[in-house]
């Protein structure tokens, strides 16, 4: 019941506003759903923060936390100083730069490509999305063993090809060599990838207005000059958001493609990921000797990664672009 | 618009490109499968590409015939199943709970959860932890971290708000409880992004290996992936250590069947799952997924 305030003239309501707690009492059976999932997160994805504290210990692990004996920023000047951490940090830019570039531009080309499929064949058009889609549900294992089967020295299509067109007199051993290693990666994944990517693009397109085409080819444009002045720039804030996206995990360059095909030995110093060097220190030495330093190791990573994110979802606000994060 | 000669050469140049793409996609699996079906003592002499020379089931009962591999077969079979169950499930209820306008732990919820997809204490503090809830060399480590995912929570609650709240409110008037409402009335509305959030799950749960490598590296925990994993790198490492031993057995024991072959048949046994069911969920994930992303 609202009554009319005297003095004012305006109309008051009896209660102002249901308190925090009566609210709660009203949803308590939201509330009571929701708390498991506050726990669960806190267990699995707040609590092992706390372990944050080893990159700053001199950890042993038959110790309790208060015995640990604490040596400040020891862990990260040694990393700073190891000379395989900068290997590694050159590694993984270089390989993220490569599968950016690499997977815009053929995701891109990919979508306005598949746009320029006549009407007519458009079953064509499905089977090709259908098939182009598929890798990016095979695994990474899957992947590296198709690659290694197909770079073989002994029968791979590669070697074969390459030997029967006579461009090469001697099979090569690509996995072998560092020269070639990140372009391989580079391929797989615009190979694993390009399709699935070119979707976002592909549903961008069908939202620019057909008018401005016929209006394009009024004016005389050609086929790709409409491509160049209408699809392109139609699709451009999309292009945008997704580069700058990316670019924010650029300390993500794999894992999994790097460890198994670098698992010959044989291009180690091209192929090792920070990720790569945050397991092989973790767990490396006897009784956990390694702990500390690799959460330190780790840490580096996170944090990296966490400023880059929010300079990108930064900058993707100030052009105007929707905040991402 | 009329088509013109040079428009009609542009569509011969685009079709054939696709083919050529068409080609560079599938003929690696392709291969593997004719490699897989052909005769391994005659796949040595090489020049299988297309189509089997000696067909042959027994690359596939090798398979299946080692315990060890049928024993991963079937953990990830379990594993992708009742993780699927479980995600899709409790992620679709925490977004109807937050689907709630004027819940008042909403924003905390929202906000709690979301953080989760940016803060990230690393591989060992996970180790630490995982130890500590007793999860290393257990199957639950395969299902307890993987039961609800903030992305897919924000990816249900977007579908869910886009419905018409009517029902909802319909069901609640008739003293329904918010769960019978989440199982009764909105779980079936919902079936197109819960398909394709299950499909997420399942592909990831199916394709991991990683978790058996690090939180559960016993032989009976062992999943499919993880010993494809293990047969590639030794193929790669040729001769190392790491070989499973079911593999130089099966050298030693008779020429029948050769680590090329059984890799092929693996590969095959490995993914089959994944390509039969993806065709029939496309038509709900397309959608899904732009949606998400514009969102």
């Amino acid at each position: 019941m609202a009554t009319t305030s005297l003095v004012t003239g305006r109309v008051v309501p009896e209660k102002p506003k249901s308190t925090f707690f009566e609210k709660v009492k009203k949803q308590k059976e939201l509330v009571l759903i929701t708390i498991p999932f506050i726990v669960y997160f806190f267990i699995f994805n707040y609590l092992p923060l706390w372990g944050l504290t080893m990159a700053f210990q001199n950890y042993k692990p038959y110790k309790t936390f208060w015995e640990q004996e604490w040596v400040g920023f020891k862990h990260f000047q040694k990393l700073f100083t190891d000379p395989a951490f900068y290997r590694v940090l050159r590694n993984t830019l270089a390989m993220s730069l490569i599968n950016l570039a690499f997977s815009f531009i053929t995701a891109i080309i990919f979508a306005l490509l598949l746009n320029e499929i006549p009407k007519k064949l458009y079953g064509f058009k499905r089977v090709v999305q259908t098939i182009s889609y598929m890798p990016h549900f095979l695994s990474w294992i899957i992947v590296c063993g198709l690659v290694s089967t197909i770079l073989s020295m002994d029968d791979g299509i590669v070697n074969n090809l390459l030997v029967a067109l006579g461009l090469v007199k001697e099979k090569i051993h690509f996995l072998g060599k560092p020269e070639y290693f990140w372009w391989i990666v580079g391929f797989t994944n615009v190979w694993k990838s390009m399709g699935w990517n070119s979707i976002i693009y592909l549903a961008a397109i069908t939202s620019i207005d057909p008018c401005l085409y016929e209006a394009a080819a009024i004016d005389g444009y050609g086929r790709f000059g409409r491509m160049w002045h209408i699809t392109l720039p139609g699709i451009k804030s999309t292009i945008i958001v997704l580069l700058i996206m990316n670019a924010g995990w650029i300390l993500n360059a794999g894992f999994e493609i790097q460890y198994i095909l670098g698992s010959n030995g044989l291009v180690l110093d091209v192929s090792e990921t920070i990720d790569i060097y945050v397991l092989k220190k973790g767990f490396a030495g006897t009784a956990g000797s390694g702990f500390a330093f690799g959460t330190a190791a780790g840490m580096f990573k996170t944090v990296c990664s966490a400023a880059i994110l929010i300079i990108c979802n930064k900058v993707s606000g100030w052009l105007g672009e929707e905040r991402l994060v | 618009m009329k088509r013109s000669v040079g428009d009609k050469i542009i569509d011969a140049i685009i079709v054939f490109f696709m083919v050529l793409v068409i080609i560079a996609m599938l003929y690696p699996m392709w291969n593997t499968l004719a490699v897989s079906f052909n005769d391994a003592r005659d796949s040595i002499k090489g020049g299988i590409y297309l189509w089997p020379r000696k067909w042959s089931l027994y690359n596939y009962q090798s398979v299946f015939k080692t315990d060890k591999v049928f024993n991963a077969f079937l953990i990830s079979v379990a594993r992708t199943i009742i993780t699927t169950i479980l995600n899709v499930f409790f992620s679709g209820l925490l977004a109807y709970v937050l689907s709630h306008k004027d819940f008042v732990l909403k924003r905390f919820t929202t906000v709690f959860m979301l953080m989760t997809m940016y803060i990230n204490a690393g591989l060992i503090p996970q180790y630490f932890l995982y130890r500590n809830l007793g999860l290393i060399n257990s199957f639950w480590v395969y299902i307890l971290p993987a039961m609800v995912g903030a992305f897919n929570v924000i990816v249900i609650r977007t579908y869910i708000n886009s419905l018409p709240a009517s029902l909802s409110e319909s069901a609640k008037i008739d003293g329904a409880s918010e769960m019978k409402i989440y199982f009764f009335v909105i779980m079936p509305m919902c079936l197109p992004v819960l398909a394709t959030v299950a499909l997420w799950v399942a592909v990831g749960a199916w394709n991991d290996w990683f978790t058996s490598y690090i939180f559960a590296p016993k032989q009976s925990l062992s999943t499919l992936q993880y010993e494809m994993m293990k047969i590639i790198s030794s193929s790669m490492q040729q001769g190392a250590a790491q070989t499973p031993d079911y593999l130089q057995q099966s050298q030693a024991k008779s020429s029948m069947v050769t680590p090329n072959s059984l890799r092929a048949a693996m590969t095959i046994v490995a993914t089959v799952p994944i390509l039969v069911v993806y065709p029939f969920l496309q038509k709900y994930f397309v959608t899904v997924n732009i949606g998400s992303v514009k969102e």
